[in-house]
């Protein structure tokens, strides 16, 4: 087995637990690791429990385990709530000022007390003190330092020797040994959705701030520049979908961030891009529901939502990336293929994918900017022109001689309203001629993924960053793994063809009705069990072990 | 030779009521259209209006220009999209009273509140007319309509006042039987660097008729000396009319405020374009998160 080292690192909100994680997943990266870092943190600014749990290993992994190799404790809290994940050999890295524990107690808040430093620069001393139990040279925590610290950048390398020196009695108790990798960009889901749309080109973000969403507005918002993209905060997310509408129809690539609540809010505009045929990608962040739910944590409740949302029939694309790295190439093809089309593309993400930070290589020179089609001029401008294929050439206003009107009533080829029965009918076959054209595009696409050993007699199906623990535990089964990226269409010629001749097929996903399970059985397959987790807490590894055992699958 | 009225007509089938109010409305922007053109201050493919859902809403029909028949009271918010993604637009929002002073009252207010170059155009016939006659926000106190029959219970909300305070730097109001002095003030507002706002005092023949009521109050601020850069002033002469019924004696009509300040796109742009550049290099970010 891959060696492989958890840290967990927990301590109140406001403590820079979140940050901290990232140091030691960037650490640890440096040593050619492979790295994902969850983080669970409370809807609140200040007190209550915060951790992050880094797992790196020699070989790539995707989800956590419940067991923690050394936990790093802030708070009595921390100690409290997480013993449990300890193992014999762990070791405890206890803030000894206000903490008390067995295992290598420093008084890390008086490093930063005593330079007059806020206290949050304890986590360097703690950095520093933690590189020194994993045995590793102090230039490393050096580097770490100043990749991630703006502030005070010496005054913070000296509190991480001096944690680095106080943990000398400890040095090397988990010895670890580089491995043979190139450091990775170490991203999370919102930043690699950022990242895919900008490389389509994406111009507008539209988005009000709504976890697990809101990291990718910061993200944008903080990159504009550098990203060429401009950031807008509206009103509500009503205003954040109808000005990217307008936005899309005056020809500007434009995306939108939400999560349920908000989408909820954009419904009726969806419905507008629709009948309309307006291309706008819409990215849902899921939490638990219902209502405001458990606004931090993790679930897969929105797999129908986007499906089925808004009055009316018309062609929609819903994806669903798994890991940072689909979440890239995927936000790319959303908005590539809502300008093709002229649809509304959701692109669905659950909150540990968000939320959580991942190894992950990213070419960007596969992504492309792809053409929609273009009016080229000639006679005169149909907005609604009607085609073979569904889809009328574009044309923005500002156009000379050419008058574009969108209209969100049925509409004649120019878009000027009507009720004619006849016109009634030719438009929605015209949308129903788009759903194919989609269609075929997508049969030439990936539009499935799937790992582990596909010749077994059990499938794994599973969406999502819940493929994480799924892929982990296949392998180690020598289960085969499908992981769908599009949900609608659904790809059931893929389907169709990795569910042949399977004996056991197992859906698993973070929900309480199993809606993929649902929704591949309402297109005429066999799902024999399905496996769910609703605790608002992402699969661990552990975890999914236990619950294949269980059910004897 | 310039352009006409006609040449902004399309072959859509008008299906307003015969002395509908709207009529003035329709006839005003093309007038204004067309002078604006003529006198080579717009062009006539930079126009766009964005419609709401309503009687008022059918517009975008009839005239033949760039159009964004929106939803119900989400005219405002996809204007300021356009007019993000292409400053050069002329972007005129037409509206109803239940459309933007309702529905989606938000957005009227912060498009104010941003001071979005662009035009609001409330076809303010107090009255939920397409949906058979409700009260609408700027219905009249104890106002009959198919959902209250004894009357509306709400005091009316003051359109006019409400944009003042709310930011808008151009609030003006018109009646829609005054065809030039509106037609005069469209050309203002589209003219106008900032976020414009006319309330048009439009009659809705068949389930609020007004013409009586308006005839005889309505006068032109204009001529009476109103002091147009003074808030207060403007806030004063805003309440002369409450959007009350019979009591009130007099109604203010044309500019109430005007004043300059630097616009939502311009700040938010910052000289940038949406419609161009180049797709940028992700390697340095990349780097970054090492
Ligand atoms: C979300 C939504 N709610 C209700 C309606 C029904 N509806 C259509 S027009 C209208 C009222 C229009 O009133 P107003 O905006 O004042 O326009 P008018 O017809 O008076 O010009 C309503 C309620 C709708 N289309 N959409
Ligand atoms: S119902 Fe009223 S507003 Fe609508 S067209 Fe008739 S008169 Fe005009
Ligand atoms: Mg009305």
């Amino acid at each position: 087995m891959a060696q492989e080292y958890s840290v967990l690192i927990g301590g109140q909100a406001g403590d820079g637990i979140r940050l901290a994680g990232s140091s030691v997943a960037r650490l640890f990266n440096r040593l050619g690791y492979w790295v994902f870092a969850y983080n669970d943190y409370q809807s609140l600014i200040r007190g209550g429990h915060n951790f992050t749990v880094v797992r790196a290993s020699g070989k790539r992994v995707q989800a956590h385990r419940n067991t923690v190799d050394i936990m790093v404790a802030f708070n009595q809290e921390t100690v409290e709530k997480h013993g449990w994940r300890l193992k014999e050999d762990s070791l405890v890295i206890f803030d000894s000022d206000n903490v008390k524990a067995e295992g290598l107690g420093l008084p890390l808040s008086e490093t930063a007390r005593k330079r007059n430093l806020p206290l949050i620069v304890r986590n360097t001393a703690a950095l520093g003190a933690l590189a020194s139990t994993l045995g590793l040279e102090f230039h490393l925590v050096e580097e770490v330092v100043r990749s991630t610290v703006r502030r005070s950048v010496e005054e913070n390398i000296a509190v991480a020797k001096e944690g680095y020196d106080m943990a000398k009695g400890y040095r090397g108790f988990t010895q670890v040994h580089a491995v043979n990798n190139p450091p990775r960009p170490i991203l999370s889901g919102n930043e690699a959705i950022g990242l895919g749309a900008v490389k389509a080109g994406l111009k507008l973000y539209v988005a009000y701030p709504m976890t697990p969403s809101t990291p990718l507005l910061h993200y944008l918002a903080g990159n504009a520049d550098e990203l060429g993209v401009t950031v807008v905060q509206p009103e509500n997310e009503i205003a954040v979908i109808g000005m990217a509408e307008g936005a899309a129809y005056a020809g500007v690539r434009t995306m939108v961030g939400t999560s349920g609540g908000g989408f909820c809010l954009m419904v009726e505009h969806l419905s507008l891009a629709g009948q309309a045929e307006i291309p706008v990608v819409i990215m849902l962040g899921e939490r638990p529901g219902p209502a405001i739910g458990l606004p931090t944590y993790h679930a897969q409740g929105e797999l129908f939502f986007p499906i089925f949302a808004g009055h009316g029939e018309f062609p929609r694309i819903v994806v669903s990336p798994g890991d940072p790295e689909e979440a890239f190439y995927l936000s790319a093809e959303a908005l590539n293929l809502a300008w093709r089309f002229q649809v509304p593309v959701i692109l669905v993400a659950d909150y540990s994918l968000l939320e959580s930070s991942f190894s992950s290589f990213l070419d960007e020179d596969k992504v492309l900017v792809e053409n929609p089609k273009l009016w080229t001029g000639g006679g005169e401008y149909k907005r609604y022109l009607l085609t073979g294929d569904g889809v009328s050439p574009l044309a923005f206003p500002g156009t000379v001689g050419v008058t574009v009107k969108a209209n969100s009533y049925e509409h004649d080829e120019y878009g000027i309203t009507t009720e004619d029965p006849v016109l009634t009918m030719r438009n929605a076959e015209k949308r129903l001629a788009k759903s194919r054209t989609i269609e075929d595009e997508l049969r030439k696409r990936e539009t499935v993924k799937t790992y582990g050993n596909m010749q077994a007699d059990t499938v794994l199906v599973t969406w999502g960053s819940t493929k994480g623990a799924v892929v982990e535990v296949a392998e180690e089964h020598d289960f085969g793994v499908l992981q769908p990226l599009y949900l609608n269409p659904l790809p059931v010629w893929e389907i169709e063809k990795h569910f042949s001749g399977k004996k056991n097929i197992v859906c698993v996903e973070a929900n309480s009705t199993g809606q993929l399970a649902r929704w591949i059985r309402f297109h005429g397959f066999r799902v024999d069990r399905t496996i769910l987790k609703y605790d608002g807490r992402a699969l661990t590894v552990d975890e999914l072990e236990e619950k294949i055992r269980e059910a004897g699958v | 030779m310039g352009l006409r009225l006609e040449d902004f007509s399309t072959y859509a089938r008008n299906t307003w009521c015969p002395g509908c109010g709207n009529f003035g409305i329709e006839r005003a922007a093309k007038l204004a259209f067309a002078e604006l053109v003529n006198e080579g201050k717009i062009r006539r493919e930079n126009i766009v209006m964005v419609t709401g859902i309503g009687c008022h809403g059918k517009i975008a029909d009839y005239i033949n220009v760039n159009s964004f028949y929106s939803l119900h009271g989400r005219a405002i918010a996809p204007a300021v999209g356009i007019k993000l993604a292409n400053p050069m637009l002329e972007v005129l929002a037409f509206v109803g009273d239940g459309d933007a002073l309702g529905e989606g009252l938000e957005h009227t207010v912060f498009a104010a509140k941003r001071n979005v170059d662009m035009t609001v155009i409330v076809h303010d016939n107090r009255v939920y007319a397409l949906t058979t006659g409700q009260f609408t926000p700027t219905s009249p106190k104890g106002f009959r309509g198919g959902s209250t029959p004894r009357g509306a219970p709400e005091e009316p909300l003051n359109p006019i006042e409400l944009m003042l305070v709310s930011g808008a730097t151009l609030v003006a109001r018109a009646y829609s039987v005054n065809l030039n002095h509106t037609k005069e003030l469209v050309k203002q507002a589209v003219l106008h660097k900032g976020f414009a706002f006319i309330d048009v005092l439009q009659p809705c023949y068949t389930f609020f008729d007004t013409y009586k009521y308006y005839g005889p109050r309505v006068y032109d601020l204009q001529k009476e000396g109103h002091n147009y850069a003074d808030l207060d002033a403007a806030l004063a002469k805003a309440r002369e009319w409450n959007y009350g019924g019979e009591e009130a004696k007099r109604i203010p009509i044309g500019v109430f405020f005007k004043t300059d300040k630097p616009t939502y796109e311009d700040i938010v742009l910052a000289g940038r374009s949406l419609r161009e550049g180049v797709v940028p290099s992700i390697s340095r970010v990349l780097q970054r998160s090492m």
